[in-house]
């Protein structure tokens, strides 16, 4: 038997209460460990929306949608929580690191806030998070600065390796690249699918950058929504 | 998997700035009212304390509470004397230990005229079985010799060996001056914090003299001179009332039936520690402004502290998302909100008692210097318990508040917080 996909959809539809049409509609999709998965749509088109669908944060009007071979939908609201934190990376468009903590303490707060994350790392959180910055191209003469002092291109790796630590099986990651430039853009791809391709995570990314398809596997172009607002 | 301690640490030293404003008004809150509390306890005491170690104050009939208010505050006049023969025959009783008879009627430039024996010196007692103390000079030995109190001394500048005019009543017509017998100051007492303070002391003979030639309220046409009046039998003839010390306090309400029941001439025995009692429950008023005050203090310092927190909830909204977002559950959001009110609010309320003793500390001297009342440090008071366990409480439930709401964030709020 082959493992569940780490995020399967079919026929998902999804509509804000009190809403006619339904704002988001995928026939079926299918992501499996180890893969990446573009999602591109201008602003407005039910990105975000998917996402916080895929996390497990909004449920689905009608149809599917299931990480790990779990239907979200099965689950009460304290056991989402506790399956999001022990199996999804976030990675924020704008990072959400805490300003107070170190880049380290940033980087370990998934573990101290899942069991199973921590003990993938085999008891050594520390070890596995300084190996992800310095993967990332943050050295050891940072790792002890707090977070409100790195530049927005260095939160965004720290971002990067908050979300990857512990081996997540899926990695969302939500517009991160929107703040940096074109160099630094595409060598923060290659940084991020290249860890979670060692940690086996799959990558949910979502952005309206045309230009980033070419690293991934799949793209999925959501069509621009017809009727108005968003 | 390793708790949020230290994140919930790191995060408050990360606010530092606007916590330590509300631990200070935290700190403040819990001083006034521990303060204020502790003065109105002090008050109270200070007032219960004005005798003590007295079984019986012995006065012709009247009210309790009359009888308490000339024989001890020197408010108010007697009507009735004791005839000096009753306190010969209360002294003899082998129940009683000593009397201290009391004659009042002068005053000294608005202060009273206590005209006793030197048993006052011996026996009477205040607070905690305090007893007087001269600061200088000595006891009355002499006729016309007088000991004033320390409040007296200190506000009219007097010194050992200063002559002084005493005034028959309360000294309001110049006439009525007993200045052909001046006294001269032989001490002067250590303060008290009673209304022997405010009195001059004087002995029964000498009394006795400056009314040796009065007739009927008024100085004799043909006055004698204090030589004269030296050379008399001095021997009083009443007294205002008697403080009678007993040999066992077990006897004190048979002694106060058999005073009541005394043949010779009329008269009552009251316990001060039930009359003073009694006084002070009519003179409840002032406390229970008081004891409002105190709790309105409290109410606003509360309140304070509400507003305080909640406007810190603001500052911490996206902090709490990104935590919801990692996968923080409400509950311990919660918990991590609960644990750090619960630190400040009991360290604050700590530091307020440290306040509050260093301060009366400091005060209480000066308090008993100025107005008689002594600050106590002798452990917390019950009210004042429930005082530091009603802030913390406050405290603890002002900081669920946020906690509540981060509770009801949603998720969603989480995964897009605003920066």
């Amino acid at each position: 038997m082959t493992p569940a996909p780490a995020l399967q959809i079919r026929d998902l539809r999804f509509r804000w209460p009190g809403q006619t049409h339904d704002c988001l509609h995928i026939e079926a999709l299918t992501l499996h460990a180890g893969q990446g998965l573009l999602v591109r749509g201008d602003s407005g088109c039910g990105k975000s929306t998917l996402l916080s669908l895929a996390a497990g944060v909004l449920l689905a009007s009608s149809g599917q949608i299931s990480m790990l071979g779990q239907d979200w939908r099965a689950l009460g609201a304290s056991r989402r929580e506790q399956r999001r934190a022990d199996h999804v990376g976030y990675l924020f468009q704008q990072f959400n690191l805490l300003p107070y903590l170190s880049l380290i303490d940033n980087v370990t707060l998934p573990c101290r806030l899942s069991a199973l994350r921590s003990r993938r790392c085999g008891g050594q959180v520390r070890q596995q998070a300084e190996q992800l910055l310095e993967a990332l191209g943050l050295g050891p003469d940072l790792w002890q600065r707090p977070a409100a002092q790195l530049s927005v291109g260095q939160q965004q790796r720290v971002a990067a390796a908050r979300a990857l630590v512990g081996q997540p099986e899926l990695v969302i990651a939500d517009e991160p690249t929107s703040a940096l430039d074109e160099r630094r853009r595409d060598e923060f791809m290659q940084l991020l699918l290249h860890q979670c391709e060692r940690a086996g995570s799959a990558l949910l990314f979502v952005t309206h950058d045309h230009r980033l398809s070419g690293h991934f596997d799949q793209v999925l172009e959501m069509p621009r929504r017809s009727e108005s607002g968003a | 998997m390793k708790g949020l301690g230290s994140l919930a640490w790191r995060s408050a030293w990360s606010r530092r700035y606007s916590l330590s404003w509300v631990a200070l008004s935290i700190a403040l809150a819990t001083f006034l009212m521990l303060s204020l509390e502790q003065m109105r306890h002090d008050v109270r005491r200070h007032f219960a304390q004005s005798v003590s170690g007295t079984d019986l104050i012995v006065g012709a009939r009247t009210s309790s509470t009359a009888l308490l208010l000339y024989s001890v505050f020197r408010i108010g006049n007697a009507t009735q004397n004791i005839r000096w023969s009753s306190v010969q025959a209360l002294s003899a009783d082998p129940a009683v230990a000593w009397v201290i008879p009391i004659s009042l009627g002068d005053s000294f430039r608005g202060y009273p005229v206590v005209a006793t024996s030197e048993a006052l010196f011996q026996h009477w007692r205040y607070g905690d079985q305090q007893g007087l103390e001269l600061a200088q000079g000595s006891p009355f030995r002499d006729v016309f010799d007088a000991v004033v109190g320390a409040e007296v001394a200190q506000r009219l500048g007097l010194q050992v060996g200063q002559p002084l005019t005493l005034s028959h009543g309360s000294g309001d017509f110049q006439a009525s001056d007993h200045d052909d017998k001046p006294f001269t100051t032989t001490g002067i007492l250590a303060r008290t914090g009673t209304p022997v303070d405010r009195s001059v002391h004087i002995s029964l003979q000498g009394m006795e003299a400056l009314h040796v030639d009065w007739v009927a309220g008024m100085p004799a046409r043909k006055g004698l001179s204090a030589d004269q009046a030296r050379a008399m039998d001095l021997q009083p003839k009443s007294v205002t009332a008697v403080l009678v010390g007993l040999k066992s306090r077990a006897a004190v309400f048979s002694m106060q039936r058999s005073i009541a029941a005394f043949q010779a001439e009329p008269l009552m025995a009251i316990l001060p520690g039930v009359a003073l009692d009694e006084l002070w429950q009519n003179l409840a008023t002032g406390e229970q402004a008081l004891e409002l005050m105190v709790w309105v203090v409290a109410i606003v310092s509360l309140l304070g502290l509400v507003a305080a927190i909640s406007a810190g909830l603001e500052q911490r909204r996206h902090e709490l998302a990104v935590l919801r977002s990692l996968g923080a559950g409400p509950a311990r959001v919660f918990v991590l909100l609960l644990t750090e009110g619960l630190i400040i609010t009991t360290t604050a309320t700590l530091a307020g008692v440290v306040l509050t003793v260093l301060i009366l500390l400091g005060l209480g001297d000066w308090t008993g210097q100025h107005y008689g009342i002594t600050v106590s440090l002798r452990g917390p008071l019950d009210s004042q318990l429930a005082m530091l366990a009603g802030v913390v409480l406050a405290g603890v439930a002002a900081s669920a508040l946020p906690g509540w709401r981060a509770y009801r964030l949603s998720s969603v709020d989480g995964l897009q917080p605003r920066q």
